[in-house]
């Protein structure tokens, strides 16, 4: 029985003003409307375009749970097409890479389409003949997305026509995008590396929420980073501090470096901690690349740009960055309690290869099935999923530094260890929820 | 130095696995040389460890920091501890470099990873380069090329 489709007042009771409804985390049917809804209304991170490099290179990926492709049209713009063919629905193809050439073809049928969708043929075409297939949704080819915005390299897709413009939704939050891009001596990223799929039997939201939970690290990771920082102390006396204790040893920081780094919010569900300060602000410089920098930005610009060493930003609904290191997280939706995390890490165009080695380790030490730190977090998630089916309490509360005053859908700046950005999170939840219901 | 005979590689590499499924983690360790690496990497084929990110590609402190960490009293994802089986084929001795000081073995396996009511099995191969150092043989470089080493997994939390 549905409890919640075409129940708006029951959406609307999900989420209070500092606690939400578990239902939000374990309830499928919330999940189906979060997939139409939430995923559709906003502004859901594709690929990158160094993904699609030459014209007929293509990218197969999901918004929310709907299969889409990203593809470089013989124009060298990025189209985003729903991926499937219009005859019968087959998938063009797969999640996966690769190049296409001038054309796709359905491999069931061999109907075939431009690279910007339009169908270019079908086998035995005098079958249609007189029948009106013209007209039909099949005859006018792979449906294009219609709502792309490639911003800096970053590939971005609205299916829905409601919803907010590509600058309007994201406002402010474009400069970790821009600090990130503007890293690289060149003003340019690219894909690398390897993409790293941990599976998560949880809901995507606990993984969002937890990129700017500052108050989890040092407990939740005691077991990973406080180990490694156990284990460094016996080193031999004067060794230099390998690459992967600086990675580890920052998790453990105290509350006060947590609470003095800050987190800033901004409208539409997006925000950041490590305003001032974070775990990547200590880092040993790799040698050439400040002078890389200055040569390309000058100087002051340069450091500017370096000093800028914010921690994790998120960008509503399933994406989570960080600048200083050039890695995006994406939290694809499978299920209720099933997520797909996908981490994705980046070159610096023309800095010196030591700074994509430290991003993999990174990447590799935190957000790998096979990380300790990962297990550390998964093992929290799991069990929460599990404990939300206790009925006595059916919720969830974001209550830490609540303010009654705080107004929804602004830019602030405030304690580190706030739950406001979580808060930031629920209210464009409801928001981007209800607003094509 | 007397050079070790491939029945002594391959008691080795039995002898290896052995230990991770006995969970004589510390012992395990005891047989990487100091400067020895465990590598798993992500991509089909990879040849770097470097610029091409792996599953893991760890050395001898870091490997120590997980050892240490699986016995910790704060590490939740133990409690209930994880547990492993390896069934290996004969492992086969693919190179011996006397003069080098370094001989490679090749195994093609199964493990398996437990916890609680969760199973996970994984076809593997392993590729172990080994020498010979103060009258013992050591690891230099274990290497495990999962079969689906690009599938999307859920957590691997003991060694293969």
């Amino acid at each position: 029985m549905a409890r919640y489709r075409g129940n708006l007042e029951a959406i609307k009771g999900l989420v209070r003003e500092t606690e939400v409804h578990r239902d939000v985390y374990i309830d499928e049917e919330v999940f189906q409307l979060e997939m139409e809804h939430v995923f559709a209304n906003t502004w859901a991170y594709v690929g990158h375009d160094s993904q699609v490099a030459k014209p007929g290179d293509y990218y197969g990926t999901t918004i929310g749970t709907q299969p889409i492709l990203m593809v470089r049209h013989t124009d060298n713009t990025v189209k985003v097409l729903h991926n499937r063919c219009p005859h019968k629905g087959t998938r063009i193809t797969t999640e996966s890479c690769g190049n296409t050439g001038k054309f796709f073809r359905c491999p069931y049928h061999a109907w075939s389409f431009k690279t910007d969708g339009s169908l270019l043929a079908i086998p035995l075409k005098k079958g249609y003949e007189n029948t009106g297939v013209e007209q039909s949704h099949a005859g006018r080819g792979m449906s294009p997305v219609k709502h792309v915005h490639n911003y800096r390299g970053f590939v971005f897709a609205k299916l829905n026509d409601v919803g907010p413009g590509f600058e309007e939704f994201f406002g402010d939050s474009l400069s970790s995008f821009d600090n990130m891009v503007d890293r690289s001596p060149a003003g340019r990223l690219e894909v690398a590396g390897g993409v790293l799929r941990y599976m998560h039997n949880c809901n995507w939201k606990m993984l969002v929420e937890n990129q700017t939970d500052t108050c989890h690290p040092m407990v939740a990771h005691e077991s990973s980073a406080g180990t490694a920082i156990e284990v460094w102390k016996n080193a031999p006396p004067g060794a230099k501090k390998p690459m992967a204790v600086e990675i580890y040893a920052p998790f453990m920081a105290p509350y006060e470096f947590f609470e003095n780094m800050g987190i800033r919010v901004w409208p539409n569900g997006h925000g950041h901690t490590g305003v001032h300060h974070s775990i990547h602000s200590d880092y040993s410089a790799v040698p050439g690349y400040f002078e890389k920098m200055a040569a390309a930005h000058g100087e002051e610009r340069a450091k500017a740009i370096l000093n800028e060493n914010r921690h994790n930003t998120v960008y509503f609904p399933n994406i989570m960055i960080k600048g200083p290191i050039q890695l995006v997280r994406v939290f694809k939706p499978i299920a209720a309690n099933k997520t797909l995390v996908e981490s994705w890490t980046f070159r610096l165009v023309d800095a010196p290869d030591m700074l994509l080695e430290r991003t993999l380790m990174y990447n590799r030490l935190i957000n790998a099935p096979t990380s300790v730190v990962g297990h550390d977090d998964l093992e929290m998630y799991e069990r929460a999923q599990e404990g939300l089916h206790v009925d006595a309490n059916q919720w969830v509360n974001l209550q830490r530094l609540y303010d009654p005053s705080e107004v929804p859908d602004t830019t602030a700046v405030t304690n580190g260890t706030t739950e406001w950005q979580m808060r930031n999170q629920f209210r464009a939840w409801s928001k981007f929820m209800t607003m094509s219901m | 130095m007397t050079a070790p005979t491939d029945q002594q590689l391959i008691d080795f590499v039995i002898r290896e696995t052995r230990l991770i499924d006995q969970h004589r983690f510390e012992e395990w360790l005891d047989l990487f040389a100091e400067d020895g690496f465990y590598w798993m990497p992500l991509e089909w084929g990879q040849t770097d460890p470097r610029l091409t990110t792996s599953l893991m590609y760890e050395d001898k402190l870091l490997l120590k920091i997980r050892v240490e960490r699986l016995k910790g009293n704060r590490t939740f994802s133990q409690k209930p501890k994880s547990r492993c089986h390896h069934v290996l084929q004969t492992p086969q001795v693919d190179s011996r470099n006397e003069a080098a000081n370094e001989y490679v073995t090749w195994t093609p396996m199964h493990y398996v990873e437990t916890r609680l009511d969760q199973q996970d099995l994984y076809a593997a191969w392993a590729t172990h380069t080994l020498a010979m150092v103060d009258g013992a043989l050591k690891i230099k470089l274990k290497r495990v090329d999962i079969v689906n080493c690009d599938a999307a997994f859920g957590n691997i939390q003991l060694f293969m």
